[in-house]
């Protein structure tokens, strides 16, 4: 793709990514509805009595650990699986009962499912010509989405002269070929290495605003899910426990689970001391007799038990006592220091023997950082850097 | 690792290949013989190939043994596939156990309980016995094999092929010809070819199940061996010979060649990547 068109779409990705939550609105038609759906295969429930409804044009993931429900989930919508209970409509239609290949949904595969016996343009055309579709209207899309994919001189290939890469982009373009109401990508970047799976995620973003789909992605990778989705489903033993946007489930964690598989988190258990309007007073068993702060409004009563998560990146590790008296603050000493390059992580030790991991940007090039192992250190945060939790 | 092979290598090689060959050597080397005796060597002669190719009992039973093998390979393959699919697609249906040990069954069966066994069947419903009677004898032991080798292949298939079509909006029915089909193909080839062979080689199923005019070829020859072995036997049989081994050398040759290409794709395509 050249610069040019590289910014334009960016640029109107941004305009749009902005001001788009039709979840947000009460009049919006949801495109996807799941109703009550539960799915048991035997004794096991994979999904159990879910809920949830999804929108027109959004990019959705599924984000959970391995045998949460979210595949199981996905493959009823594709109409590999039907639900137990439950209902599940698309566009206003139900679909249980009906046979995949009459479903308006397409899928990607996580192993591609390239058919090895065909080339690569008949691979892409496979779906458009179940459809008894005009023979020049085929090679016209087909061509369409080879450009689209930028596989324009690999369409006589078979799929085993191909590499990995390659492979994703054909059982892409085969999945968008027919141009279906909902594009479903099943662990779609898993076989690729870093590199190429970060190039994917962009690309996988501006294809589908271009296209203007509903795409719907399950992953695993917590990363993928934060970079590519409008809005995820944070989903554990068929239930889900948060959709919000990105930034929110980052942010504004609903409880330990969530902020625990999202990004890397400290949780301090601590005990409510007081509680005004927007304001928590906390005392943490990791550092007992001192005050902490929190400013949210908090859900619990003065004396229980709750969560104190604040993420690494959030603290800071200084040598000096904080000046500002209205700032949280620790002391324990270095334990461990990991050094990544861009960041530095340091985990502390507080006096009961909690570790806590505090990341650190190495904005100069000093080879010998001021802090090290066994210093004495103090670790400071905002009142509005951590999140209590009450699940 | 030492370079080059021991004596005890040398010798052991020469013994297994000896024990393996040199019947087949001496019949061939014997097919040649101008002498009427068997084992009495007079001279290179070409002579009892003439002799044969104008004995037309054995030439009709040639015939018979090919329309059979061909025919009982067609059906058993059909059949077996679709016994293979059956039992590795539909989980654990009722009866499935029987249903495997029935398609299963002449694999361990001793060969002269099947044959006795379908004679008399054969007798018992007063079907006339001959070509048909041999055929479906044949079927019926033949089709486990298939399904056997087609099976194989099946645990390993990748199902989201299927799915993959499904969801392009191809019905169950079309997505077995256009997809499953050509992908277990070879499977399904060599299934074919294992029942042909044995169809061709069988003689004890085959003598049970016969009636007159349906002479096989390992029947017919295994009566004239019994009146004596003539040279014309040994002709027969070296032709028999050589057309299992060029088929054999030629789908060893064509698998090579395929894989070499398949080798040589890949490295281009890991190497633009």
């Amino acid at each position: 793709m050249s610069t040019g068109v590289a910014e334009k779409t960016q640029k109107t990705v941004g305009g749009i990514r902005r001001t788009f939550a039709p979840w947000n609105d009460p009049q919006a038609v949801p495109l996807i509805r799941y109703q009550n759906v539960t799915k048991r295969f035997g004794e096991f429930t994979a999904v159990d009595n879910l809920s949830l409804d999804i929108y027109e044009r959004e990019f959705f993931a599924l984000l959970g650990p391995s045998g949460c429900g979210k595949t199981t989930l996905m493959r009823m919508l594709a109409g590999f699986e039907e639900p137990t209970e439950g209902q599940i409509t698309l566009a206003g239609q139900d679909l249980v009962g009906t046979p995949p290949y009459k479903r308006q949904t397409n899928m990607m595969f996580q192993s591609y499912a390239l058919f090895p016996h065909m080339s690569v343009w008949d691979n892409i055309a496979f779906g458009l010509r179940q459809d008894r579709m005009e023979k020049g209207a085929v090679a016209a899309r087909v061509e369409e989405m080879l450009k689209l994919v930028k596989l324009e001189k690999f369409a006589k290939r078979k799929p085993h002269q191909l590499s990995g890469g390659q492979r994703q982009r054909v059982a892409l373009a085969r999945s968008l070929a027919k141009r279906p109401k909902v594009l479903l990508l099943d662990e779609p970047l898993g076989a690729l290495d870093k590199k190429l799976r970060e190039e994917t995620q962009f690309e996988l973003m501006d294809i589908q605003m271009e296209l203007g789909m509903t795409f719907l992605i399950v992953t695993h990778d917590q990363e993928e899910a934060m970079t590519v989705a409008d809005r995820i489903a944070v989903m554990n033993h068929g239930k889900l426990v948060q959709v919000a946007p990105p930034a929110v489930i980052y942010e504004q964690p609903n409880s330990r689970y969530v902020a625990d598989f999202v990004g890397d988190v400290n949780i301090l258990d601590a005990k409510v001391t007081a509680l005004a309007p927007g304001l928590v007073t906390l005392e943490a068993e990791a550092a007992p007799g001192m005050k902490l702060t929190a400013t949210q409004e908090c859900e619990a009563k003065v004396g229980e038990s709750v969560a104190l998560a604040l993420r690494p990146e959030k603290l800071r590790v200084e040598l000096d006592p904080p000046a500002d008296p209205n700032v949280n603050c620790l002391t324990g000493t270095i334990w461990d220091i990991g050094y990544l390059g861009d960041l530095s992580i340091y985990h502390v030790e507080l006096p009961n023997g909690t570790r806590v991991k505090a990341a650190k940007p190495n904005l100069t090039r000093m080879v010998e950082r001021p802090i090290t192992w066994e210093d004495k250190v103090y670790v400071s945060f905002t009142p509005d850097a951590g999140v209590i939790l009450t699940r | 690792m030492r370079k080059g092979l021991s004596w005890f290598n040398v010798t052991s090689i020469a013994l297994g290949f000896a024990f393996l060959y040199i019947p087949i050597v001496l019949l061939v080397i014997y097919s040649f013989n101008a002498s009427r005796l068997v084992t009495v060597w007079a001279g290179f002669s070409t002579h009892w190939y003439w002799q044969l190719f104008q004995n037309e009992q054995l030439l009709d039973a040639a015939w018979v043994t090919l329309r059979v093998a061909f025919l009982t390979a067609t059906v058993a393959t059909v059949l077996g596939t679709m016994a293979a699919i059956t039992l590795t697609r539909y989980g654990r249906f009722l009866g499935r156990t029987l249903f495997s040990g029935m398609v299963y069954a002449p694999l361990v069966m001793p060969e002269v309980i099947t044959g006795l066994s379908l004679l008399l069947l054969f007798v018992a419903v007063g079907l006339d016995r001959g070509f048909w009677t041999i055929t479906l004898a044949h079927i019926t032991f033949t089709l486990c094999f298939v399904s056997v080798v087609v099976q194989s292949r099946l645990v390993t298939f990748d199902r989201s092929l299927e799915e993959a079509a499904l969801d392009l909006g191809c019905t169950p029915f079309r997505t077995f010809f256009v997809i499953t089909l050509p992908i277990i193909l070879p499977a399904v080839v060599s299934g074919w070819m294992l029942a042909f062979t044995l169809s061709l080689d069988d003689l004890v199923i085959a003598s049970f199940t016969t009636g007159p005019g349906a002479t096989t070829l390992p029947m017919r020859i295994y009566s004239q061996v019994r009146l004596g072995v003539t040279p014309e036997i040994n002709a027969a049989c070296t032709i028999l010979i050589a057309i299992v081994t060029v088929v054999v050398i030629i789908a060893s040759v064509m698998t090579k060649r395929q894989e070499m290409e398949r080798q040589k794709a890949e490295r281009m395509a890991a190497a633009e990547a």
